[in-house]
């Protein structure tokens, strides 16, 4: 399970999307400026052909919105999206169609996610008619095939989606988007809605394709282990930003953004004996409409000091090499490197 | 292994429709009316416009069970062929307001934008008029008659539909099985036409049929009024204003077209509510 090779398949740098909030109207009589939500604050990152990177963070950290982003189902509001060299803000119509064809999305929501008037067969035809991807007569035995790849009975084409039990479905969602036979996947939550034990088989089902078919992944999810457990490399976002980009081993081996280390303390652990008595982070994720100065983690922090609450730590390597960090304690050129052994139990 | 089994059981509940008893009696009244509607000769007993001195201001009886008017036209007959126009009524009162207001409000729920902010403000000023008295001035502008009645009302009524499709559409669009057709890569058309509207379309298929009544309602109001069907047509407002002056010595001519028009309002809730049953997706 590694990467074929490094080269990247598509290059994000400075992503911004702010949603505007509507403003109440006696704020307007107090002339107050209008409100927006700063969803993504310039994320940038490479995913690599082949691999999987998992995007974690809280709810709220904008996770999702990158993810909608990149689909082009949220126009960004300034930075570069590149796919395979070409520049995919730009595109429109038929140009967009067939970039949506190559990279597709695997939504979080099991129940809304399909059109509950369409039987399967119906959902995975439109999509092969309308990429005319199989003549109409090759169609049915496309169907058959795309649900046998997703481990579907075979009559499950004749029925309605409430007939299916939540992972069944996401296995619906995923052959909708093989349907076009994408090179890059992006699975919003794919299994959060699910019950752990189905989260596993979903989970599974999702590596194999991705070996079978040599997909590129983008696994966007708030569950660490799950994270852990399928991703080459981990970005871990905060209210909009990454603020910590590394391989998998290296982020769960040695954290080194404050707030990555708080997540992992806060991740519970399967042996009772080992009681989790540490505070992982102290206070609210702060409302992105009014992000705090600086490093946005700062008042939650246990390590800030005044840099971090006027300036924005940029993320760049600081340590290990592809070990990249958004973190005033460490500095990026110097050699010598804090060594503050945050998981030590006190 | 029970998972084949409970997967059989909910197909075959699928196949077979059950329908609610409600709905069995607004299909039946409903389908009686269009039958009286199709065809008012054959159900009729007596012509609806040939006077008989004979026979006037009878009351019920067996020969004439709704009695007869002050022309001895019997009451049952009129009712009878009244239901072809106010089937008519019902149905060109609604029919453009369902279709042109479905239309608009898939549009500007889906694209939101400035063609919401027009469809926002038009709304605003039909609004601020109450329904009958801009429907009873159009009416006035373009002279009595059952043609610009229609006019006036499909000018007004489609604002409704309108609305409720609109916000249907606002929603749906959001759910995810919209957002993936989009990055599925298929054409707004599609994604509205073959996605969101069947599942925004119920509520104003239910406000269709209950308008239908609303539509009698108004058109016998009109007629009443005299700005609708003009009389010797057998309409129920028609024949409710032809009674008015006899309602102490001869209550059965205006008793009868209102029961009908009654009925009539009945039939079509049932329909309306039995349909929102039927049309409700599973799961």
């Amino acid at each position: 399970m590694k990467p074929s090779d490094h080269t990247p398949i598509m290059r994000v740098r400075d992503l911004t999307k702010t949603f505007p909030v509507a403003s109440s109207g006696l704020d307007r009589v107090r002339g107050l400026p209008a409100k927006s939500v700063k969803a993504l604050t310039g994320v940038s990152l490479d995913l690599l052909r082949g691999e999987t990177l998992g995007i974690v963070g809280e709810s709220g950290c904008g996770k999702s919105t990158l993810a909608r982003c990149l689909v082009r189902l949220y126009d960004a509001d300034s930075g570069t999206l590149e796919y395979d060299g070409t520049n995919v803000l730009g595109l429109r119509g038929k140009n967009l169609r067939s970039y949506n064809r190559r990279v597709q999305m695997v939504f979080q929501d099991p129940f809304s996610s399909l059109n509950p008037r369409m039987t399967v067969g119906q959902v995975l035809n439109e999509a092969l008619a309308v990429h005319r991807l199989r003549s109409s007569r090759e169609i049915p035995g496309r169907i058959q095939e795309l649900l046998e790849l997703v481990g579907l009975p075979k009559d499950a084409s004749e029925r309605l989606p409430h007939e299916f039990s939540g992972g069944q479905r996401q296995r619906i969602g995923i052959a909708r988007a093989l349907s076009v036979e994408p090179e890059t996947l992006i699975a919003d939550e794919l299994v959060s809605a699910l019950d752990v034990s189905v989260q596993a088989q979903v989970v599974n089902l999702l590596l194999e394709l991705q070996e079978r078919l040599h997909l590129t992944v983008m696994f966007v999810a708030h569950d660490l282990r799950l994270v852990r457990h399928i991703s080459h490399r981990v970005a871990v976002m905060y209210l909009g930003r990454i603020v910590e980009l590394s391989s998998t081993e290296k982020l769960f081996s040695s954290p080194e953004h404050p707030y990555t280390q708080a997540l992992l303390r806060a991740a519970p652990d399967l042996d009772p004996s080992r009681k989790n008595t540490l505070e992982a982070v102290h206070g609210e994720l702060p409302s992105p409409l009014n992000p705090p100065s600086g490093c946005a983690f700062h008042p939650r922090c246990p390590k800030a000091f005044e840099r971090c609450t006027l300036e924005v730590p940029k993320l760049e390597a600081r340590g290990l090499e592809g070990h990249e960090s958004a973190c005033f304690l460490y500095e990026p050129s110097s050699k010598f490197k804090l060594n503050l052994n945050l998981l030590e139990k006190p | 292994m029970a998972a084949p089994s409970l997967v059989a059981a909910q197909t075959s509940s699928r196949t077979r429709v059950r329908l609610k008893p409600s709905l069995i009696a607004g299909i039946v009244i409903i389908g009686s009316l269009v039958i009286m509607a199709l065809v008012p000769n054959l159900v009729a007993p007596y012509s609806p416009t040939n006077f008989d001195y004979q026979a006037v201001l009878q009351a019920p009886s067996i020969k004439h069970p709704f009695g007869t008017d002050n022309f001895g036209r019997d009451v049952l007959s009129r009712v009878i062929w009244g239901a072809q126009v106010d089937m008519q009524i019902a149905l060109f009162t609604t029919l453009f307001p369902f279709v042109f207001g479905t239309l608009v409000g898939a549009m500007t729920g889906y694209y939101g934008r400035w063609l919401d902010a027009i469809f926002g403000r038009i709304v605003d000023i039909v609004v601020t008029f109450p329904f009958l008295v801009l429907v009873i001035a159009i009416v006035a502008l373009l002279g009595p008659g059952l043609n610009n009645m229609f006019i006036a009302v499909s000018a007004v009524g489609w604002i409704t539909y309108g609305r409720l499709v609109r916000g249907e559409i606002l929603t749906q669009k959001k759910a995810e099985y919209a957002l993936a057709g989009r990055v599925m890569g298929y054409t707004a058309s599609r994604i509205i036409f073959r996605h969101l509207l069947p599942n925004a379309i119920t509520p104003a298929v239910v406000y269709w049929m209950t308008d239908m009544a609303l539509g009698i309602l108004l058109g016998s109001s009109l007629g009443y009024l005299g700005l609708g069907a003009q009389p010797p047509t057998a309409e129920w407002g028609v024949i409710i204003a032809d009674g008015k002056n006899f309602m102490t010595t001869a209550w059965w001519i205006s008793t009868f077209p209102g029961l009908a028009i009654t009925v009539a309002g009945i039939g079509f809730s049932l329909l309306g509510d039995g349909l929102a049953d039927l049309l409700r997706p599973k799961g």
